[in-house]
This record gives C-alpha cells, sequence and structure tokens, in this order.
C-alpha cells in the first residue's frame, strides 16, 4: 500500500474503513487503466474477482454519484485488494462513463456490460457494451435509486413477443400487495402479520412493536 | 384411487376372454401413465425436479421418468423456476412447439405467481402466458410435493373426455 502511494500521488486510502478490514483505496478515473495494470504486472493482483456497481443516490451530485468497486485479487499469495473509483460525467453530462478494463482483465468484459445494464455506467473502450440481462430494446437502467422496484410499463422483449399467447402484450408493473403473500389481518408489518417469524432469534433483535421491513 | 374403478369390466361366457372398456378410459389409462416431462428448469426449483428423479424420490415410480430436452418428444412442461420476461417469449415457443396432447405444471411460488421476485424482471406468474393445469405451492416445492402435483395431473389426465378431443382437438 505505502508502495502504491509512493508511486501513485492520486491514490488515496479510502476515508471510511472497509467493514471486513480490506485494503480499500480511492483512485480517479482517468487513472483507472493505468492503475489496474501497474497493479497486475508490478504487483501480481493478476484477478479481477468482481466488479459492483453503486448509486450514491439521486441527490448525490451529479459527478460523483455513480461509482464502481473493483476487487482485485493476487493468486500468488492471496492477497484482496479494494478499489474504488467514481464515475465522471460524459460530455453530454447524463451518462456516466469510466475507462474499460476488458483488454487487461478479461473477467471485466460481462461486469462491465453488468453495470452498464443495470447502472447504465458506460465503460469506454469496451469490445461489445451490449446489455446482458435486460433485453436491448429496454429503456431504463433499474438499479438506479430513481428506478422503482416495481418496475415500470414496457414492451416485451422483440422477437418471440409476437408468438407470445394468453394476452400478455406488456411489462407491467409488478403488484407490491396482494396475491398469494398476505399477511395476517391488523399486520402492517410482516412481523406482526407472520406470528410464526416471532419465536425466531434473528427476528427478535428489535423491540416488539418495531417494523423492521416497514417498507414493504 | 380409492374409489372402485369402473372403467374396465369383463363380459363373455368365460370371464377373462374379453375385456370391455370405454375409449376415453383406455386413452386416458396410456396417457396418464406415461406422461414425458418436459423440464423446462429456470431456477432454483429445477434442483428439487432434478431430486424428484434420482433413486430417492424415483419418480420413475409413476410412469414420468422420461424427460425430454426437446419440446418435440415432450407432453408435461414442468416450468420449474423464475419466468423473466426476457425468458417468457421462450418458454411460449417451447410450449408452441409440443403436440398436443400436452399439459403444464407451474412448479412453486415463482412459476406460479412471481414468487417472492415482484420486480421489474419477473412475469407474475407463467399463466400469464401459459394454460396451467396444476400448480404446485413450495419455495422450492419439495419433490414430495412435485410428486403429488404430478399425481394430481394425472387425476386429471384420466378424467378428460380425450375421445371426444381426438376428433375435435383439445377443447380448451
Ligand atoms: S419458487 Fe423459490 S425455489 Fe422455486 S425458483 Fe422461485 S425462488 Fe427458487
Amino acid at each position: 500500500m505505502r508502495d502504491l502511494a509512493k508511486r501513485f500521488e492520486w491514490v488515496k486510502p479510502r476515508a471510511v474503513a472497509s467493514a471486513d478490514g480490506l485494503p480499500a483505496l480511492d483512485v480517479p478515473a482517468a487513472h483507472l487503466a493505468v492503475f489496474a495494470v501497474a497493479l497486475r504486472d508490478e504487483w501480481g493482483f493478476d484477478l479481477l474477482t468482481d466488479m459492483a456497481g453503486c448509486d450514491w443516490g439521486v441527490d448525490a451530485d451529479p459527478g460523483s454519484r455513480f461509482g464502481v468497486v473493483y476487487h482485485f485479487a493476487r493468486s500468488n499469495g492471496g492477497a484482496l485488494l479494494r478499489v474504488s473509483c467514481l464515475a465522471g460525467p460524459n460530455e453530454g453530462g447524463d451518462a456516466v462513463v469510466l475507462p474499460s478494463l476488458a483488454k487487461d482483465f478479461a473477467s471485466a468484459d460481462w461486469f462491465e456490460r453488468e453495470i452498464f445494464d443495470l447502472f447504465g455506467v458506460s465503460f469506454e473502450g469496451h469490445p461489445d457494451l451490449r446489455r446482458i440481462l435486460m433485453w436491448e430494446e429496454y429503456e431504463w437502467h433499474p438499479l438506479r435509486k430513481d428506478f422503482p422496484l416495481a418496475g415500470r410499463e414496457a414492451a416485451l422483449p422483440s422477437g418471440d413477443a409476437a408468438s407470445m399467447g394468453g394476452g400478455l402484450d406488456r411489462v407491467a408493473v409488478a403488484p407490491m400487495e396482494g396475491g398469494p403473500f398476505v399477511s395476517a389481518e391488523g399486520g402492517g408489518s410482516p412481523r406482526n402479520g407472520e406470528p410464526r417469524g416471532a419465536d425466531q432469534s434473528w427476528a427478535d433483535d428489535r423491540g416488539a412493536g418495531e417494523n423492521r421491513c416497514d417498507h414493504v | 384411487m380409492s374409489r372402485p374403478s369402473t372403467d374396465f369390466g369383463q363380459a363373455g361366457t368365460d370371464n377373462g376372454e374379453v375385456v370391455v372398456t370405454r375409449l376415453d378410459a383406455a386413452i386416458n389409462w396410456v396417457r396418464a401413465n406415461s406422461v414425458w416431462p418436459m423440464p423446462m428448469g429456470l431456477a432454483c426449483c429445477a434442483i428439487e425436479l432434478m431430486g424428484s428423479g434420482g433413486s430417492r424420490f424415483d419418480i420413475s415410480r409413476f410412469g414420468m421418468e422420461v424427460m425430454r430436452f426437446s419440446p418435440r418428444q415432450a407432453d408435461c412442461m414442468i416450468v420449474a423456476g423464475t419466468v423473466t420476461y426476457k425468458m417468457a417469449g421462450i418458454v411460449r415457443r417451447l410450449y408452441d412447439q409440443m403436440s398436443e396432447p400436452k399439459w403444464v405444471v407451474a412448479m412453486g411460488a415463482c412459476a406460479s405467481s412471481g414468487g417472492l421476485f415482484r420486480t421489474y424482471s419477473t412475469l407474475q406468474g407463467v399463466d400469464r402466458i401459459l394454460p396451467v393445469d396444476v400448480y404446485i405451492a413450495g419455495c422450492p416445492p419439495k419433490p414430495e410435493a412435485l410428486l403429488d402435483g404430478m399425481l394430481l395431473l394425472q387425476e386429471k389426465i384420466r378424467k378428460e373426455p380425450s375421445a371426444k378431443m381426438l376428433f375435435r382437438g383439445r377443447g380448451d
């Protein structure tokens, strides 16, 4: 870590320590590609084990709303390193961009497609940046904080949609209440409505009247 | 079945020479005892479906062990798992490719109603695109529950007016 900070003056340890004790660094997007290659070639972090997209909320400053957390591992010696990088706005100002690591770490290819799909972060230099989970014509990035969990009305994926029977013609907003998972009367929270949960220790770490899941 | 069957009778001077039956009973007897399922395994429920095929639960006791991965060779689609909108069209197309007569079993909460996935990506029950014959509760249903559901399906098949349908196409 000290070597890294000496070599790259823009590398900063994260202000808040990771709960799991992993060393974590902040790296500016402009230097990410250089940094990742140096990590791999000089420090032996040859494996990009995970990439996680982050949305810091609609109130965040547009330039620092979206970020990606990278997890690098050293296959020889077993060290782990966490690197956080905020995505900057592009010229249009609305999208968010990061340099792609797909050329240097093969595993980044699909991770980046997933983050592009669900968070709308685009990766500059990615060889094939398409959606990977949602279908190509889908209009939104569903893991953004301003996207409702229930989804929005949308057109069905093209192709097979035409052959669909049963009157399904659109993607519907998922119902948040009713259906097979109905709490008992007088519930409000699942905790009150599901008496069988009450005697389980995992459900008992708060006062009996409190709603653990009042967002439901 | 606990009730005495009236599907088969014996006739003739010497008992046993001739067996009489109704056409429906004969056709349904054949169909119900050789259901060829198509495992539409889409998520965790598929693991229990595989468990049902193993020696411990042994779905072949009921004549249903011939799992076919081609819709052309199957007559009962077991939808085992979460159906996303992206997958829905493919599930429907596979169903369309199965030849008549055909049945659909919705295995587990996801296939029956979307289950715990009240989300943007999940079809809220496969019955929005397919005619489901049997719903099996559970997340996932145990193999016993699957077998119970399949026995229910057999019951249903045994009551179908198959002979009439032979000449009219399936009446749904
Ligand atoms: S019902 Fe439960 S076990 Fe079955 S596919 Fe859905 S989540 Fe998985």
